[in-house]
């Protein structure tokens, strides 16, 4: 663990986009772009000079002492929040697993910048633009380099907010206004999922950060942290699935995977190069790196990691299909896109942390060429992206089409390109995998599903391939006329990352024995400090396994090349010089139906409009019409001024300019305060003291009047006063008792004359008597028969009269 | 019983003060000259002032002339009024040529 200032590499492309943002439109395009370029390109420099330098020594440090912990470089910029025990730092964090991204991040977002600035050439918004790319660069390196959840979150939802600004930057567009709405949207979901496993860690762990700087901190890797992962949680399974399947929620709405994949192939209609950058190399890789920085916790739910697996395998397959079908050049491209990410959370469930992070660097160069490959084509055509009416762009386009045909290669699996190595990985670990508690074969199953993606794959890219660039060219005339090769700035960044994904693939050589002997697997050894896990034995020791039979290995990888020639000889087959005649015979006979629920994305929009958009508009429309149109609108607002309107009428009548009758009001107030004021008010307590006797207490109240005030009782309700006082200032509380005759209801009147006005009032209330007590029942019931005899007439005798008459 | 024909006590002055408090009144609610209104004002004052005068012998005696100079200021702050009032109600009358409250209801809305 080191300290560095690592808040440049996020700042500088910040700085430019406040630049560019701020200033951007009153200067030229050359001095935007510059600055633009500048900032990320700066930002990559200082990143390798970290990297190379720093990091690097912590890491030859590791390597001799493997025992050690690398916590990598760290900075506490500021402390953000702290509310108690609850405290956020924005600290950052440099390790291997945040350096590949960052490198990532800024080299291809550099070349990006740099493609950018040919092919938005003729933009109008061209400042905005540029600060949208920049501000994105920034966040997603907050994304990366965050070294808590809710830093991470910042950059999660910044990199989101750029998205949808960047989708409907031709916003004028209903159709692309609406698309980044929907990105927006369908992210929230997953935001939502995302917040709430934050929540939920923090409950169980009392902490958000990846990694503490002082031993004495605890961080979710300190051990008490991971005794929470263990512990069961709603009965039964562990807290890890539950925080694992929430984060991962999270990264299935970034990360474009099914049931949330659907905001990707919309979000085509953003300029191209965003496509490259945001929705291909780097913003829905971010859920792939949240599961891998997450690695720790993942590792203590083989469910939760079996679930990623799944969810990664299934969306690899159907967006493949999906691919088939499209007749827009970047549609394909983006569910390709779908489908590599699946590959990669294949890669990260199945614990093949490595490969799945090695997947996602090679994929960012290759997709990001395709991307801008495709950018070039679309250029050449006039924008459009239609391949059937391309084709025979090859001799056009010689550098675009050669640079499209090595990323091609790359992304179908050929040796020796970029895609090979890491798609084979990712197979390997599957293949490899069988953890506890998984159904029998899982992994098996998941490396078939992945094998005939990667056949998709193959298919659909040169599917693709041979429309666009073999044939003959099927476009109109006058747009054929106009077909040119694309600028140095735009075929410069192709021929980059071209280079870039050949050369890449070589970080991560296959485990066989005999390359490992001689060149070992550089990107493992670099990412293992970061990808600490704890009790991942049986996943680990099954990948060991595999990697240890060099035949197996061999085999496999036989296989995955196999799937990729076939699946290209089939696409040349079939598509080699235009679509064939057999593919119009397929699509519409044997497979029409097929053809169709692929070309429709299986109705998977139509179906979310159905069962969750019209329910929720239903929803809107109800809580609209009833909450705010009746209950604010009518009821609050309308209600108020209907109120206040009714007492303004009624006090008009009396506001009428004639003095008297203000005086008159003014008068009778007086009068009736007044009369109030000198109203006598009586009341009296009463308490049963003996079995037949109660004593009362009168309360001749505090005015004026109470002095010399005349109580009088009544106590047998014969309208006779049956006892008499006069209170003065000063005396005790007029007190007296009286003895019933037998138990039950008496009503009871005390009549209070005040001093001064000499008025009366009266009070009456009821007295229950309870029962004699058991003891004294038989006693006094002879005393009851007596009385009952004595007086037939039912008039109760006074016995005993206390207090003075 | 027939005490009260006999012997004068406070509260004869306290009737005579309710008495000429309830004609003040009653003037300055039913009255329109803005000329009467102003004398039956200083009818209720004189009211006022006769209540103050009988406490003050009934309580005090001699002793204490609190009461009647409290009585003193009242006829000073009557005089006041009146001269205040007057003025008013002359003003008034200059500009419109009549001094009837009915008709003076600017006060209105």
């Amino acid at each position: 663990m080191k300290q560095a200032t690592l808040l440049w590499i996020p700042a500088l492309p910040l700085i430019g986009a406040a630049f560019n943002l701020l200033f951007g439109r009153f200067l030229s395009r050359r001095t935007v772009h510059l600055v633009a370029v500048a900032a990320v390109a700066a930002a990559f420099f200082y990143a390798a000079y970290l990297i190379g330098g720093p990091l690097w020594e912590l890491f030859k440090a590791w390597r001799a002492d493997k025992a050690e912990v690398m916590g990598g470089l760290y900075q506490n910029a500021y402390t953000w929040i702290e509310v108690g025990s609850f405290k956020v730092e924005l600290a950052l964090r440099l390790d291997t697993l945040s350096a590949v991204m960052v490198l990532v991040i800024t080299f291809v977002g550099a070349l990006i910048h740099i493609y950018s600035t040919g092919y938005m050439a003729e933009e109008p918004r061209y400042a905005a633009y540029f600060g949208y790319l920049n501000l994105f660069t920034g966040a997603m390196l907050i994304l990366v380099l965050g070294n808590n959840l809710p830093v991470m979150f910042i950059g999660w939802e910044g990199v989101g907010l750029c998205s949808y600004l960047l989708i409907g930057f031709w916003f004028t567009e209903e159709a692309y206004a609406y698309a980044g709405r929907k990105a927006f949207v369908v992210n929230r979901i997953g935001d939502f999922g995302f917040i709430l496993g934050i929540c939920l860690l923090f409950y169980a762990t009392g902490t958000l950060d990846f990694f503490s700087p002082n031993p004495d901190q605890p961080s979710l890797m300190s051990e008490s942290s991971i005794a929470a992962y263990r512990e069961t949680f709603f009965g039964g399974e562990r807290l890890a699935l539950f925080a694992g399947l929430l984060l991962f929620v999270g990264a299935i709405g970034k990360s474009a995977q099914i049931p949330l994949y659907v905001w990707l192939p919309d979000a085509m209609a953003g300029p191209t190069p965003v496509s490259a950058l945001i929705h291909a190399a780097t913003m829905v890789t971010a859920g792939v790196y949240m599961v891998a920085r997450m690695s720790f916790l993942y590792a203590h739910s083989t469910t939760a990691m079996a679930i990623v697996a799944g969810v990664g395998a299934l969306t690899a397959l159907f967006a493949a299909i999906m691919a088939f079908a499209q007749t827009d050049l970047k549609k394909v491209l983006a569910y390709s896109t779908v489908s590599q990410l699946g590959f990669m959370f294949v890669g990260v469930g199945v614990g093949a942390y490595t490969a799945g992070i090695f997947h996602l660097m090679t994929h960012a160069f290759f997709k990001a060429g395709l991307f801008l490959a495709a950018g070039s084509v679309m250029h050449a055509m006039s924008g459009s992206g239609d391949i059937t009416k391309m084709g025979g762009l090859r001799k056009l386009l010689p550098q675009t089409h050669a640079t499209f045909l090595v990323y091609c290669l790359a992304i179908a699996g050929i040796v020796p390109f970029a895609g090979f190595f890491s798609k084979d990985e990712i197979l390997v670990g599957a293949f490899g995998t069988d953890a506890e508690g998984w159904f029998p074969m899982y992994g098996k199953v998941l490396w078939i599903v992945l094998s005939l993606a990667a056949l998709g794959t193959a298919f659909y890219m040169f599917r693709l391939y041979f429309l666009v660039f073999g044939g003959e060219n099927r476009s109109d005339p006058e747009t054929r006329a106009h077909i040119h090769e694309s600028p140095l700035s735009m075929t410069g960044p192709l021929i980059v990352l071209a280079i870039g994904t050949c050369v890449v693939g070589f970080l991560g050589l296959p485990h066989l024995s005999f390359i490992q002997k001689h060149v070992p697997n550089f990107l493992e050894e670099w990412l293992q400090p970061s990808l600490v896990d704890f009790g991942r034995a049986s996943l680990e020791g099954s990948i060991h396994e595999a990697h240890a039979n060099d035949v197996g290995l061999m085999t496999l990888m036989g296989i995955a090349l196999g799937i990729g020639v076939v699946g290209i000889l089939l696409a040349s087959a079939l598509y080699g010089r235009g679509p064939s005649a057999a593919v119009g015979r397929f699509t519409a006979g044997a497979g029409a139906e097929i053809y169709r629920l692929a070309k429709n994305k299986f109705y998977v929009d139509e179906l979310y409009d159905k069962i969750i958009v019209r329910p929720f508009r239903w929803i809107a429309l109800g809580v609209f019409e009833v909450i705010d149109r009746f209950l604010i609108d009518w009821v609050l607002v309308e209600g108020s001024a209907f109120v206040v309107d009714i007492f303004g009428r009624i006090a008009r009548w009396f506001q009428n300019g004639q003095v008297q009758r203000y005086m008159v009001g003014l008068v009778l107030g007086g009068a009736l305060i007044l009369y109030f004021a000198t109203r006598p008010k009586a009341d009296f307590d009463w308490e049963q003291v003996d079995t037949m006797t109660v004593q009362f207490e009168a309360d001749v109240g505090k005015g004026p009047g109470s002095d010399g005030a005349q109580v009088t009782f009544d106590f047998d309700d014969d309208g006779a006063p049956d006892f008499t006082a006069t209170w003065k200032k000063g005396d005790p509380p007029v007190v007296t008792t009286w003895s019933f005759s037998r138990a039950g209801d008496h009503d009871v009147s005390m009549t209070l004359t005040d001093a001064v006005f000499k008025k009366k009032a009266t009070v009456e209330k009821t007295v229950s008597l309870e029962e004699a007590p058991a003891a004294q029942q038989a006693a006094t019931a002879a005393s009851v028969e007596k009385a009952a005899t004595t007086d037939e007439s039912g008039t109760r005798q006074p016995v005993e009269t206390g207090g003075g008459q | 019983m027939n005490d009260i024909f006999y012997k004068l006590t406070v509260s004869h002055f306290l009737i005579l003060a309710a008495v000429l408090f309830a004609i003040g009144t009653i003037g300055v609610l039913m009255r329109r000259n803005a000329l009467i209104v102003m004398m039956s004002i200083e009818l209720m004052m004189n009211a006022a002032n006769l209540t103050v005068l009988a406490f003050a012998r009934y309580h005090g005696g001699t002793a204490g002339l609190e009461g009647h100079s409290l009585a003193f200021i009242v006829i000073a702050v009557a005089a006041a009024e009146a001269a205040v009032g007057l003025a008013i109600v002359v003003a008034v009358f200059r500009t419109r040529r009549h001094a009837d409250i009915d008709r003076l209801n600017l006060l209105k809305n």
